[in-house]
């Protein structure tokens, strides 16, 4: 199944706040952690994530820091602040609407669909 | 593993000239590549393999550019790009248009000299339009450049047709006080609607409100260049012909006027595709200046808080207060369009605060001043308009200082200090407007 690509852009923001709210990562990780979280469904194009990041950044949702990684090469870290906690909070509140809508409307709610893709 | 070496520092090279990206962000995505080509080895592909499926999962380079480049608009303009789906106005072209336009109002001025029979007689109405002769030249151009459609020349042009009117069915008395007011405001008010082409429709967005900060800012450093090397031109023409015996007086009455008038859409035009020429100066000029701007107005705001300011300031200095506090918040603005927003606080923010309060506490003690006078003497004209403009500027600057100092602090980023001056734009336009708009029947246009 291949998710829309306009849904995968609306869900990338909340998506990668919630990983961060995790712990802290850097972009290769994160993009793992999308995989792995759906199963492989949700396949971005890995030079997308960066200037999402750099958003996030600029709106002050995470803060950046140079290290080094454990392979010895330089790596960016990201870590949530409060302020990206709030728009996590915001973004759950709003995609929650969204599904609960979804769900009265489609005969058998919102899971059975998902079980027949 | 040498041939991955050399495909990624190839990569790496190619990547560094992309639009939009920066070395940092090429450090980054570095990174990541390598990353992926480990972990596509552990799993028993070779390097040559890892790292063809490494770039096709990271995507097109286009793509991606574009997508940088949204993201840190202040880049993009250095690199002469418009980002957004239209495409962008060719870089170093354009110049015929920009002649054309620049002709047409070298020419409109001389007409409009000749019809008032200047400089042997000094109609108002003259002063009073002045900007109206050169300003929507600009705004054509830009327009043109823009490639607006109808609908976007209509929105452009609307302001200048009201503001025409307006101005011109107005019963000025003579020697009105407001006529001379108008005459001031006319050229921000034309100034902001020249903005309006240059966003070119996009006028709520933020990142294209700080591209016009830029432009005004360069445009200015422009001119002002371009003054300079017509001022010497015209100064040595003079002085070689007249010993000649030849009369020099068509210099201040054809070259200066149409000069003037022209060498603003010129220098609209070099803002536009001469970028790069000026963008290290930009920076460097705002450096310098802030801090001696900043060690200026808090040696004035201390001075004038401990002498009082009582007797002080009679309406000459008002008037030189209220350019000064212009001239800093043209240097905060411009040092801000210039800055890379992701970068932290550093010593220029603390002095760029420095220099904000002091202009803050000046404007208060200018707006103490000002009350007390309108309450001994009264309303006249331009004591509504120095009030307006100190009242606007006080808000401005009082949300300027709260927001560097919580951005110093790092209780904030910077994003909301710009969103504050680019959404603060508008108020400066409506402010001016109100000027030409109301300011004179109020005052019965005395």
């Amino acid at each position: 199944m291949r998710i829309d690509k306009d849904l995968i852009a609306a869900s990338a923001t909340p998506m990668v706040l919630a990983i961060l709210a995790e712990g802290e990562s850097y972009g290769y990780a994160i993009l793992k952690r999308v995989r792995e979280l759906s199963d492989g469904q949700v396949e971005w194009t890995d030079g997308m994530l960066y200037p999402l990041l750099h958003r996030l950044g600029r709106h002050g949702y995470v803060t950046t820091e140079w290290r080094t990684s454990p392979e010895g090469r330089r790596r960016k870290y990201y870590a949530i602040t409060d302020a990206g906690r709030a728009a996590l909070a915001e973004q759950q509140r709003q995609w929650a609407a969204v599904t609960r809508a979804l769900g009265d409307v489609w005969p058998g709610g919102l899971l059975p669909a998902i079980g027949e893709a | 593993m040498e041939g991955v070496e050399s495909q990624i520092a190839e990569w790496r090279a190619y990547v560094v000239d992309v639009p939009g990206v920066n070395g940092h962000d090429v450090d980054e995505l570095e990174d990541h590549l390598r990353h992926q080509i480990a972990e596509l080895r552990a799993a028993g592909l070779t390097a040559d393999e890892g790292f063809l499926i490494a770039m096709k999962r990271l995507g097109d380079v286009d793509g991606m550019s574009r997508e940088f480049a949204r993201e840190h608009s202040g880049r993009l303009w250095k690199q002469l790009l418009v980002s957004g789906d239209e495409a962008s106005a060719p870089a170093a072209t354009g110049w015929r248009e920009a002649v054309a336009f620049a002709l047409a109002a070298a020419v409109t001025v001389q007409v409009v000299r000749l019809a008032a029979s200047a400089p042997d007689e000094e109609p108002t109405w003259l002063l009073r339009n002045a900007a109206l002769f050169v300003l929507p030249f600009l705004a054509g151009f830009l327009a043109h450049r823009r490639r607006l459609d109808t609908r976007g020349w209509l929105v452009a042009a609307a302001p200048f047709a009201l503001v025409a009117l307006v101005v011109n069915v107005y019963p000025y008395a003579a020697d009105s006080g407001t006529e001379l007011l108008v005459a001031l405001h006319l050229p921000v008010v034309l100034w902001f609607a020249g903005g309006v082409a240059y966003m070119g429709g996009s006028v709520r967005s933020h990142e294209r409100r700080m591209d016009f900060v830029r432009f005004t800012g360069e445009w200015f450093i422009y001119y002002v260049l371009i003054a300079l090397g017509g001022g010497v031109l015209m100064a040595l023409t003079g002085l070689i012909l007249e010993p000649a015996g030849l009369s020099v007086d068509w210099i201040p009455m054809w070259v200066l006027p149409s000069g003037a008038a022209g060498a603003v859409v010129v220098a609209a035009w070099l803002v536009e595709s001469k970028q790069r020429v000026v963008e290290n100066m930009a920076p460097v000029l705002t450096m310098l200046f802030t801090p001696l701007f900043a060690l200026m107005l808090a040696g004035a705001a201390v001075v004038y808080a401990a002498t009082g300011v009582g007797a002080a300031f009679d309406r000459d200095l008002l008037a030189v207060f209220d350019v000064l506090l212009l001239i800093v918040l043209g240097l905060v603005l411009y040092g801000m369009s210039a800055r890379d927003p992701s970068a932290s606080p550093d010593w220029m923010d603390r002095i760029q605060l420095v220099a904000v309060s002091a202009a803050l506490v000046l404007d208060v003690m200018v707006l103490g001043a000002m009350i007390a006078r309108i309450g001994d003497l009264g309303f006249t004209p331009n004591r509504a308009a120095a009030l307006g403009l100190n009242l606007v500027l006080l808000v401005n600057l009082a949300g300027a200082a709260w927001l560097t100092a919580r951005f110093i602090g790092r209780r904030s980023v910077l994003h909301p200090l710009e969103r504050w001056q680019t959404s603060y734009l508008p108020v400066f336009a409506l402010w001016a407007a109100v000027v030409v708009v109301f300011l004179p029947p109020l005052f019965g246009f005395e």
